[in-house]
């Protein structure tokens, strides 16, 4: 950790950009909803505000310059000249989203935005003339600048020149105590210019009984020389401009005007100088010696921020113990101890420590899915505006937590579902008014959590799914036969098949050949399930059913023929034993079993697996049955169901290529790894001959 | 000697850097995030010289600086503002409230503390 | 790639020597993280027939390649007697299941002599040079040819 600390901060400061671009948008969108708190406001202009000033220290000056532009428009908003108007919301929405952009730029070191003069131009001819500032303001953004006071006298300007000798007077008005400055100071730092030589007056001292201790007694008289400009003078005195009479001249000018009083040297006797001003004496010189106070150390750990790999090495020494505990657990229970004897006793705590401190370092890479979210309104709001069409994004439950990868993870495949939603989901709004629908589509946007899994819905209220089109297409490109009879379910799943796509046209927004296939796919290397509902006329819902963590996994711990395998609890819907009388043969190698009326296509897992011969009797076995990812289901033959545990995931190397049918690997309580197996995935790459007859089955 | 000052920004990076470039000159930093959380660090500390924002939540610099100046063992603390403000109705209102001096964001370090050593000794 | 071995500039090389069936082997010392007993490999679905299988070391999941199937010649046992040599290779490690571990040499370079340029042997490829010691042959194995990332690659 020995970066470059100005580094550190700079990263920093695109985290904080981050967030405060999540409250601009937070606000917004209050404000959207008829939230005219001058606070709610003053959130949006701050956050604008802190990103211009950030932005100003790196000299990141075309974010600066926009930060700029935006923020004198919120300002108008915030003084009421400017009233939230819908269009101006929608302005505001599109302003947030290119400052987003020119964060990301600036972070990136790429181009910002092109179209952020068009959205800034919209803004300004709202909010009216500007208040005068613009472009003075903004050449103080030049990085470095400091401008210590505009109100630099004009007048002397002229004489820049550095002179040899100096008159200054300096007389502090009252306001001079009043705010704190002290002459002392501004005296020390005269010296340091030059030689000086200092006289002070007293006009008319009064006596001590008659002295206001707050009213301003003293004068300076300085003659200073030495090689200084006048601007330097004046930069001593920059501060106090306004509050004390300061008269700066050439040595021996006519403006060298006090009355005679006794001469000092600039090491002055402090009690002197102090006396018109007794109060002002620094507050450090009473009281106990500063400490840190609680106050500021519990600000400063409130948060602490945590290179991600340190996280992650802690999962992962987190899953190794749950593994050694495991372990642990396994030789006590072989070496024959009574259940109540303390070494068993002490296990068990030792084991729900262990998970407490498992979940513990699982939440610490927990994130609330709000930034995800937002991303999606930012999509609909440009999708919708691409297409002409009105649509409203409705978020629900933002503060769900799910782990950061997966949220990072799920980025894409999300976009692609909203997008489908705008454009496929919903009508255009001639078409909404005519089916006696508000114009204005609505997309909801919901996470939740959900019997440990984290469920994710993409809703929207449009035309539904037409299912008699999806069942013309899937026949005409020969993904079903023309007389396969399917449930609606089997119908809407076909969107998932490769190279499905309902859209006639290719459309800007989510062709590209992109279908929902490959959605499914993303999906699914996050270890979850996307399922469509869908109600004609009413609209349709998918559905994202994820693990809270990639780091852990429910599992079933099979054994087939010699090894142990651990299956997803989340993919297995019963277990059943198995006869050879539940069991149709389809051809030689290929068998289907009826459950209650549906006929499932069975797969004995050693044989797929390649850890042996196809057999000939499944007498004995025990079966899965696993629901797949395109909601049908399979089943699985295997020779016994060992336990059902919580495994932590171990990736396996990319060095093995794909390994069908397996999604990663664990290790066993005995210390021996298990593979943990992908049931979608191994009935996709089944044998070509029983791939064909499950398409038949399932759809 | 050191001086110890206290930095109120809502801004973390502008605390960040405020932390970087003032404990490098040898001052002892305190921070705070916003007015109210400004004063109650003070209730503890006392400082040779305060540095605060404009622009806050919960209690703006306006407000920060007329409940410190109204405290009798911080009527003379310095107090710098530093924003990015530079209106002058906003420095007159910042005077008046009792600020010492104004400078501008984004700041050069060593003109912040040669600002700091002017008003703070 | 052959030319690995030659490279270096140290007058010596330490080879760590080991026997499959009854030949000699070796790995640059500077290659060889660690030497494990026998454990048994978890078998993985549809992997070529020379890797055996993945077992846990420390935690981790590692490849273990059965040297001998790898160099076409009938598979190593597996049991007590027979040992697996962990080694890294560009960051990845992999374990080498071989029938035993004979012993550490040091080898002056100059002693390394490339193989004669034989295309019919098909162990060819993973030997890059070879040197007598004592009278016996000693090759030495070429990693980056026989480990699992290359017969992906390959494949």
């Amino acid at each position: 950790m020995t970066q470059d600390p100005m580094a550190e901060i700079r990263a920093s400061f695109f985290v904080e950009c981050e967030e405060l671009l999540e409250r601009l948008q937070d606000a917004l969108t209050a404000i959207e909803a008829g939230d005219h708190d001058p606070e709610t406001i003053n959130v949006v202009f701050r956050a604008v505000h802190s990103i211009k000033g950030g932005a100003g220290a790196f000299a990141l000056l075309p974010l600066v310059a926009f930060a700029h532009r935006f923020e004198t428009v919120l300002d108008a908003l915030r003084s009421g000249q400017m009233q939230p108007s819908p269009e101006a919301i929608k302005r505001f929405f599109q302003a947030a989203d290119l400052m987003q952009d020119h964060v990301r730029a600036a972070r990136d070191g790429t181009a910002g935005p092109a179209n952020a003069d068009e959205v800034l131009q919209a803004l300004e001819a709202l909010a009216g003339p500007p208040a005068e500032k613009p472009l003075a303001e903004v050449a103080e953004f030049q990085p470095l600048a400091l401008v210590l006071d505009l109100d630099a006298d004009p007048g002397i300007a002229d004489s820049a020149e550095p002179q040899t000798a100096w008159q200054v007077f300096f007389a502090p008005h009252a306001a001079l105590y009043a705010t704190g400055n002290e002459p002392l100071h501004l005296l020390r730092a005269l010296s340091a210019l030059g030689t000086v030589e200092t006289r002070c007056a007293y006009p008319a001292a009064p006596d001590l009984i008659d002295l206001d201790p707050e009213a301003a007694w003293l004068a300076w008289q300085i003659t200073l020389a030495g090689e200084v400009g006048v601007d330097d003078i004046r930069e001593v005195f920059d501060f106090v401009e306004g509050v004390c009479a300061l008269e700066i001249g050439p040595a021996g000018g006519t403006n060298a005007c006090t009355p005679g009083g006794q001469t000092e040297t600039t090491q002055p006797r402090p009690a002197a100088l102090h006396l018109p001003a007794a109060e002002a004496a620094p507050a450090r010189a009473s009281g106990p010696p500063p400490q840190p106070t609680l106050a500021a150390k519990a600000a400063e750990s409130a948060t602490v921020r945590v290179d991600l790999e340190r996280i992650d090495r802690l999962v992962n020494l987190v899953g190794e113990l749950v593994i050694n505990q495991a372990m642990l657990a396994q030789s006590v229970a072989e070496a024959g101890l009574a259940p109540s004897s303390a070494v068993a006793n002490g296990l068990e705590a030792f084991m729900m420590l262990t998970r407490d401190l498992q979940d513990s370092v699982m939440m610490i890479r927990a994130q609330p899915v709000k930034p995800l979210f937002q991303r999606m309104a930012r999509i609909v709001r440009e999708a919708s505006a691409a297409i002409g069409k009105e649509v409203r994004l409705h978020p629900e439950g933002e503060a769900t937590e799910v782990d950061k990868t997966v949220i990072e993870r799920l980025a894409d495949p999300l976009t692609h579902m909203v997008r489908n939603a705008v454009d496929h989901g919903l009508e255009t709004p001639e078409a909404r008014q005519r089916a006696g629908k508000p114009r204005e589509g609505l997309v909801t946007l919901r996470a939740m959590h959900r019997a440990g899994r984290v469920l994710i819905e993409v809703e929207d209220d449009g035309a539904g799914i037409n299912r008699a089109k999806v069942r013309e297409i899937a026949i005409s490109r020969g993904l079903i036969a023309a007389d396969a009879v399917l449930s609606n379910a089997e119908i809407d799943a076909l969107l998932f098949l490769p190279g499905f796509s309902t859209a006639t046209t290719v459309s800007a927004l989510s062709g590209r050949g992109v279908g929902m296939d490959v959605v499914r796919q993303a999906i699914q290397s996050l270890g979850g399930r996307v399922t469509i509902t869908s109600d004609p006329g009413l609209g349709s819902k998918f559905s994202i059913s994820l693990p809270l963590t990639l780091a852990v996994l429910d599992g079933m711990v099979v054994q087939v023929a010699g090894q142990k395998l651990v299956v997803p609890l989340s993919s297995i819907l019963e277990t059943a034993a198995l006869t050879q009388d539940d069991i149709r043969a389809l051809g030689p190698q290929t068998h289907v079993i009826s459950v209650r009326g549906a006929i499932v296509p069975l797969y004995d897992l050693g044989t797929e697996l390649g850890f042996r011969q196809p057999r000939s009797s499944y007498d004995g076995s025990i079966v899965l049955f696993c629901v797949l990812d395109n909601g049908s289901s399979a089943a699985l033959a295997v020779d016994a169901i060992l336990e059902q545990r919580q495994v932590v995931i171990k990736g396996l190397q990319k060095a093995y290529g794909h390994i069908p049918g397996v999604a990663a690997a664990t290790i066993l309580g005995d210390g021996q790894i298990a593979l943990i197996l992908d049931p979608a995935d191994l009935v996709r790459s089944a044998t070509g001959h029983t791939r064909a007859i499950a398409l038949a089955l399932a759809g | 000697m050191t001086l110890t000052v206290l930095a109120v920004d809502d801004s973390r990076t502008m605390r960040d850097m405020l932390k970087l470039s003032l404990s490098e000159a040898g001052f002892t930093l305190h921070l705070a995030e916003d007015g109210v959380h400004g004063l109650e660090v003070l209730a503890d500390i006392s400082p040779d010289a305060i540095i605060s924002d404009i622009n806050m939540p919960r209690l703006d610099g306006f407000g920060f600086i007329e409940a410190v100046r109204a405290q009798a063992k911080h009527r003379t603390t310095p107090i710098l503002v530093l924003t990015t403000e530079s209106a002058p109705e906003l420095k007159a209102r910042a005077r008046a409230a009792g600020a010492t001096g104004w400078i501008v964001k984004p700041f050069d370090p060593p003109k912040l503390v040669k600002a700091l050593h002017m008003v703070a000794g | 790639m052959t030319d690995q071995i030659f490279a270096n500039s140290a007058a010596e090389v330490e080879l760590l020597s080991f026997r499959l069936a009854d030949q000699e082997y070796s790995v640059d010392i500077m290659s060889v993280r660690e030497i494990r007993g026998w454990t048994r490999a978890t078998p993985l679905p549809h992997a070529p027939a020379h890797v055996r299988g993945v077992i846990n070391l420390r935690g981790t999941v590692l490849p273990v390649v059965d040297l001998s199937t790898r160099l076409g010649m009938a598979p190593v046992a597996g049991d007590a007697r027979n040992v697996i040599i962990v080694v890294q290779l560009g960051g990845q490690n992999a374990g080498l299941l071989v029938d035993a571990v004979s012993d550490i040499v040091a080898v002056p370079r100059a002693a390394l002599r490339p193989p004669p340029d034989l295309a019919a042997d098909a162990a060819h490829n993973f030997i890059s040079a070879l040197t007598i010691l004592d009278g016996r042959m000693i090759r030495v194995l070429n990693l980056a040819a026989v480990l699992p990332d290359a017969t992906v690659e390959a494949a």
